[in-house]
């Protein structure tokens, strides 16, 4: 009986990738991809991407397990605030984003006062806008993981006299590792994909901000085929990573 | 379950009744426009394609159309000139497009989706858009090149870029800019928001944005004039309406409107 709807929701995610296929033009793929424009945005997508997941299991991780295990009141009303990212139309994040880090921006201007710098139209800025649209895929997860697994394991290990940060390190970090998993490649694949967030608050430039998607915005500009060639490309890095990280990520622990 | 099917389609029934009554009655009969001795029109929807630079005075024009031709809706899709050209290659239904450049305009006519010949029916050209009061103290085209300034373009790719670039390459000042948006909008945002000291945007635009932004015209704009065409698409569901709201377009009343933005009327 499941198959039914099963493969309705396949066709609903494969079908629309194949009329994309059907549509391009094969022999030109490679002389598309080696363009240097197309090299410097596949560049740039996998250098702020990567770096964008980092920034989100550095800052994502801790706040997953505040959210999961914390009991200060208040904290169901932020559990909901971290998945304001995902309701919100990227491109409404990018304004945000730019009221608050642009040059007349409040913390941009301090920015701005302290260091001299300024925040839109650099890499940075794409990385602050991945990992803006990002984070709340990696916290979701990792909270369901840590809620679903309660804190049992930890309090023996706290009876058993580890310390909070051995109990972490040796308890809590484990556990979670399958979610965790998840987590890097759920968010890597929507850094990777971003656009909406980055044309508004980073701007487009080649080698500094056009990451491969505002490449293929650019390109649907002029040429469809190319555009169609750089969205395929796009594509496969992120199917590759996925089937690189997803099988080990799910079953790395149970092994 | 089925009950309240039928329910809802009575109500909807009665909505349609009610709005298209609301809007007939409203109308003021006028005369026949033009004296061709239209029998009475034919009411119905016209769909306007236009560029999103033409938002403001078609969105007013379409008002007029409508005023004039009771029982007509003028519907608009304003986007990107590509875009619509996109979606009509791509069997969109539309009566009129209206383009931002003589580009895309060939490639609908190219691809065979326009009825006829095109007729320009407004030009534009750049203007420097730059923060309130000028702070950079920009004066010229020259300006934009001087460094420590945040300039901020449209891609070559998009009609407001290839009038930049053409105008970079007459005058000899290469401009290094901070960004190159995919439209004129997203340019004026940049400026509006004072993330950019300066951008090129078209003299509408800044118009439009008179509150946020001042503009700072520059002789050398009349070197890269942008033309606007307008076309019935072809095998339109209102033809017949179509043309007439492209002769409407370039009559007096659709030259007064796209004036009073800015654009120029040939």
């Amino acid at each position: 009986m499941l198959w039914v709807p099963a493969v309705v929701a396949l066709a609903l995610v494969v079908l629309p990738v194949v009329g994309l296929l059907t549509r391009s033009d094969l022999t030109r793929l490679p002389s598309l991809l080696v363009r240097p424009s197309s090299l410097s945005a596949l560049r740039l997508s996998l250098e702020t991407a990567a770096l964008s997941t980092v920034a989100c299991v550095l800052l994502g991780v801790p706040l997953a397990v505040v959210l999961a295990r914390s009991r200060v009141p208040g904290i169901r009303f932020l559990r909901s605030v971290v998945l304001l990212p995902l309701v919100l139309p990227p491109v409404v994040g990018g304004l945000a984003l730019l009221y608050l880090l642009g040059r007349k921006g409040f913390l941009g201007e301090l920015i701005g006062w302290a260091t001299g710098a300024q925040v839109p139209f650099t890499t940075a800025a794409v990385v602050i806008a991945q990992t803006f649209v990002a984070m709340p895929f990696l916290v979701v997860s990792l909270e369901g993981a840590l809620r679903g697994a309660g804190d049992r394991y930890e309090r023996i290990a706290a009876t058993l006299g580890a310390r909070p940060w051995t109990v972490f390190r040796r308890v809590t970090l484990p556990l979670l590792l399958p979610a965790l998993g998840s987590g890097v490649v759920l968010s890597f694949a929507r850094a990777l994909g971003e656009f909406g967030a980055t044309i508004t608050f980073a701007g487009s430039l080649e080698d500094v901000t056009r990451t491969l998607p505002l490449e293929v915005y650019q390109q649907a500009e002029v040429d469809v085929d190319s555009a169609v060639a750089l969205a395929l490309l796009l594509i496969v890095v992120a199917v590759v990573v996925i089937a690189l990280a997803r099988p080990r990520a799910l079953e790395g622990v149970r092994s | 379950m089925k009950l309240t099917g039928a329910r809802n389609l009575v109500a909807a029934v009665a909505a349609v009744a009610l709005v298209t009554t609301a809007c007939s009655s409203s109308d003021k009969a006028s005369s026949n426009p033009g004296g061709q001795g239209t029998a009475p029109a034919p009411g119905g929807t016209l769909t306007v394609f236009a560029a999103a630079s033409l938002t403001e005075s078609f969105g007013v024009l379409g008002k007029q159309f409508e005023a004039k031709h009771p029982g007509v809706t003028v519907k608009f899709d304003f986007e990107g000139s590509s875009a619509l050209v996109q979606k009509l290659t791509n069997g969109a239904k539309a009566d009129v497009f209206a383009s931002a450049d003589q580009a895309n305009m060939d490639k609908a006519t190219k691809a065979q989706v326009i009825d006829g010949q095109p007729v320009v029916f407004a030009t534009n050209k750049l203007t420097i858009a730059v923060g309130k009061g000028d702070p950079k103290g920009i004066k010229a085209f020259v300006d934009l090149a001087k460094s420590g300034t945040t300039v901020v373009v449209c891609a070559p790719q998009v009609p407001c870029g290839a009038a930049t670039k053409k105008i970079e390459q007459s005058t000899g000042v290469s401009i290094k800019p901070a960004s190159e948006e995919q439209d004129v909008k997203q340019v004026l945002a940049k400026v509006a928001s004072g993330d950019a000291d300066a951008g090129l945007v078209y003299v509408t635009d800044a118009a439009s944005a008179a509150g946020k932004v001042d503009k700072v015209d520059f002789p050398e704009a009349a070197g890269a004039i942008n033309n606007y065409p307008l076309g019935v698409v072809k095998n339109a569901p209102q033809a017949a309406l179509a043309k007439e709201f492209a002769e409407f377009v370039r009559g007096p009343e659709g030259r007064a409107e796209l004036g009073k933005v800015g654009f120029g009327t040939p």
